[in-house]
């Protein structure tokens, strides 16, 4: 006798209806990475929109070159280069309307000066004279976040605040492919979903934490399809298609102010340098394949549409690279001067008001500094 | 302890010799962490340990601390001897939950049942020029978690031979490395590593008769320095080298300071709040007698770990330490 037949006529009752909450289809990233040069959709872009971005990648690439040189020189402490990632970091913020937010991660330096942040300031992090050295507020640009994926929860928060309020805020945060598996992460998704807050949340997946490769961070289809799971639309994108890059960011910036909540956007791009100038790669990783990865290189992908499409003529090569290097010399220029330190600027900012424990701190250094002067004086 | 083989090895090679006997030596031994296998840890000491032992014994980990400090906790529930390594002070920020809530409680939360016997170790400190979360002294969150023991050691025998005996041990254990202590170096053995006083009792590291430097990690070296330079105001410190805060060896720190009458608590972390406050109250409960002055303390500011360029002020140097002693109440001497 089967079970069935043992079980005769009982039938259980049927559980109550129960129904997907959301469809899971339209959330579901492309198969491959988006990409727009090289493909019919380029014929659609705006020519003056590929030659503002030609600009501002080639100018990207000459602010990473010199930031790591002033690594070499000492006058930086360290520097996360963004080379190879240039279209990410400079759509990010060229897809936000002045009353925006950017949430950067330690990585972005370069999102934070496109986003109109003087340079210098924006390295102050890494120079160590202070930590922000921008006041946020100035242009909606929170701190460079070291903690990893710590900015998102943030990010969400205050575009939930500016919806709240009533104003017309879209926050963009950005994190690694790295960033992906912390907790914050994970969090930051759920509450901008269920919240439906204006967040988009860009990943540059540039395939490697430090030395831990993508395979090694993830079981998932793609870091894209985490989107689906939390109730987002997820986008991939070729990260070094600009071109597509902004598309998709565009997109789901417009989402977003529409009222239409939060999307998770990866970008697939490479990781060219090292972690920072203090790590050695050719412990993790060969030459050969970082070299595949220079053959997609975003300046190079973005010069072979417009010279297809007789839009880059050598008097607009000259102008871009004139202007990179007239920033990179303003930047050398004013980096290698010894900044001003205040050193009693350690007590200032602790509270609103110095505590009494503090004041006597700062009285204490005071006189040493005063009896350090004398000495060397004498 | 003059071997043929002895010469000069860092406080990084002797942790890596430690982690790379313990395996060898304990197949329920597991390293994990961010970065620790293919790389060898963003301060190597974790080098060659992947290509020894394979993947599954030091494992590259996904990018999250909470996640890695929770598995660990399922694997010592297992049978296993994880020991995790955090990347900085202050990324190990995220697994405080595992660690408070977990880590610390499960022993006494199961009457003995489910002992912990993994190790945390953390790169700690400042010194090193590094951007804002590379340089906390977080030892007084440790301390202030009954369950944890907080090991740090400041030379590089103590490097192997405490974290040998903090991956032995069935109590968790948050094992501090002075990260600028890393490439300092001593004539050392590998393949005979000196004994050393077991963890958990602290040493004198120099003898004296005037005053007690009470001190461990990082600011060890610093002391040493101060001791040196106070011969010349006629001071003869003596140097204790706490090694564990957790257990605190009080038997040794009093006898040191019932004999000098005298005593300076000397640290990174931020004085208000810190390891300092607990160290001063407990020789001041049992040495009140013998003090011939308050016990002081010179530690780091109480503000967030100061930026590259201006750590130099907040760091307890030699002056600021001469100058404690230098308040410690001569005058009732002359
Ligand atoms: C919470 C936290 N844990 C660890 C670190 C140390 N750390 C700095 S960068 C990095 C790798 C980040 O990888 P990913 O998120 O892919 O960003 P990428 O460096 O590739 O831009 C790690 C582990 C950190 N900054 N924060
Ligand atoms: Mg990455």
């Amino acid at each position: 006798m089967t079970v069935m037949e043992q079980r005769g006529a009982y039938r259980p009752t049927p559980p109550p209806a129960w129904q997907p909450r959301t469809d899971p289809a339209p959330l579901l990233p492309d198969a491959r990475p988006y990409r727009v040069l090289g493909t019919e959709a380029a014929g659609r872009t705006d020519p003056d929109l590929l030659l503002r971005l030609y600009r501002q990648l080639v100018t990207g690439r000459r602010f990473n070159a010199q930031a790591t040189a002033l690594t070499k020189q000492g006058r930086l402490a360290v520097y996360p280069s963004s080379t190879g990632q240039e279209a990410c970091e400079v759509t990010a913020a060229a897809v936000l309307e002045e009353h925006d937010w950017l949430f950067p991660s330690y990585r972005d330096t370069l999102a934070v000066v496109s986003r109109g942040v003087d340079p210098v300031r924006a390295l102050t992090l890494l120079r160590g004279d202070w930590h922000t050295g921008y006041d946020p507020h100035e242009h909606r640009v929170a701190p460079l976040s070291t903690p990893l994926a710590t900015q998102l929860p943030h990010a969400v928060g205050l575009a939930h605040a500016a919806r709240l309020k009533g104003d017309d805020v879209v926050a963009l945060a950005l994190v690694g492919d790295g960033g992906t598996s912390e907790g914050d992460f994970h969090e930051a998704l759920n509450f901008a979903a269920v919240w439906q807050a204006p967040v988009v949340f860009l990943v540059q997946n540039n395939g490697f934490a430090i030395s831990v490769p993508l395979a090694k961070q993830t079981a998932a289809p793609s870091l894209a399809h985490k989107a689906v799971g939390y109730g987002m639309p997820g986008r991939l994108v070729d990260g070094n298609d600009a071109a597509a890059v902004h598309e998709v960011l565009a997109g789901a910036v417009r989402r977003a102010r529409e009222g239409g909540g939060p999307t998770l956007v990866e970008a697939v791009t490479y990781r060219v340098e090292a972690h920072t100038n203090a790590d050695d790669a050719g412990r993790y990783r060969s030459e050969s394949e970082v070299e595949t990865w220079r053959a997609h290189d975003p300046i190079v992908l973005l010069e072979e549409e417009l010279t297809h499409r007789g839009l880059l003529d050598e008097a607009t090569r000259t102008a871009a690279r004139d202007a990179a290097e007239a920033m990179a010399a303003d930047l050398r220029a004013r980096m290698n001067a010894d900044p001003a330190l205040h050193p009693l600027d350690l007590f200032a900012h602790v509270h609103a008001r110095p505590t009494a424990q503090l004041r006597e701190q700062a009285e204490q250094l005071r006189a040493e500094l005063e009896a350090e002067a004398e000495g060397a004086g004498r | 302890m003059t071997t043929v083989a002895a010469r000069p090895a860092t406080m990084a090679q002797a942790l890596t010799r430690a982690l790379r006997d313990a395996m060898a030596a304990d197949p329920t031994v597991h390293v994990m962490g961010e970065d620790v296998g293919t790389l060898g840890g963003v301060f190597r000491i974790t080098d060659g340990l992947a290509a020894e032992f394979g993947e599954d014994r030091c494992t590259d980990t996904p990018l999250a601390e909470a996640g890695i400090l929770g598995a660990a906790v399922g694997m010592a529930m297992y049978g296993l001897r994880p020991v995790v390594e955090m990347q900085f002070d202050a990324f190990a920020y995220p697994s405080f939950e595992q660690l408070v809530s977990h880590v610390a409680k499960m022993r006494n939360r199961t009457r003995g049942a489910m002992p912990m016997p993994l190790t945390v170790r953390i790169p700690y400190g400042g010194g090193i020029g590094g951007v804002e979360h590379h340089s906390d002294s977080s030892e007084a969150y440790y301390m202030a978690t009954p369950g944890l023991h907080v090991y740090t050691p400041a030379t590089v025998a103590d490097a192997y031979g405490m974290l040998r005996a903090a991956i032995a041990s069935d109590d968790p254990v948050v094992f501090l490395e002075p990260k600028r202590l890393y490439w300092s170096k001593d004539t050392w053995d590998p393949e005979d590593p000196p004994a050393v006083e077991p963890a958990g009792r602290a040493v004198v590291r120099r003898r004296g008769s005037s005053a007690t430097l009470l001190t461990y990690g990082p600011s060890l070296p610093v002391c040493m320095e101060a001791a040196e330079a106070a011969r010349e105001e006629g001071w003869d410190l003596e140097v204790v080298d706490l090694r564990s805060l957790v257990p605190f060896d009080d038997e040794t720190v009093c006898a040191s300071v019932r004999r000098t009458g005298r005593a300076v608590v000397v640290h990174e972390s931020t004085g208000f709040g810190g390891p300092g406050g607990e160290i001063a109250a407990r020789v001041t409960e049992r040495c009140f007698h013998h003090l011939e002055a308050p016990v002081l303390r010179v530690a780091g500011f109480d503000v967030p770990y100061p930026p590259p360029m201006l750590e130099r002020h907040h760091l307890p140097g030699v002056d600021r330490i001469l100058d404690a002693v230098g308040r410690l109440q001569w005058e009732a001497e002359n």
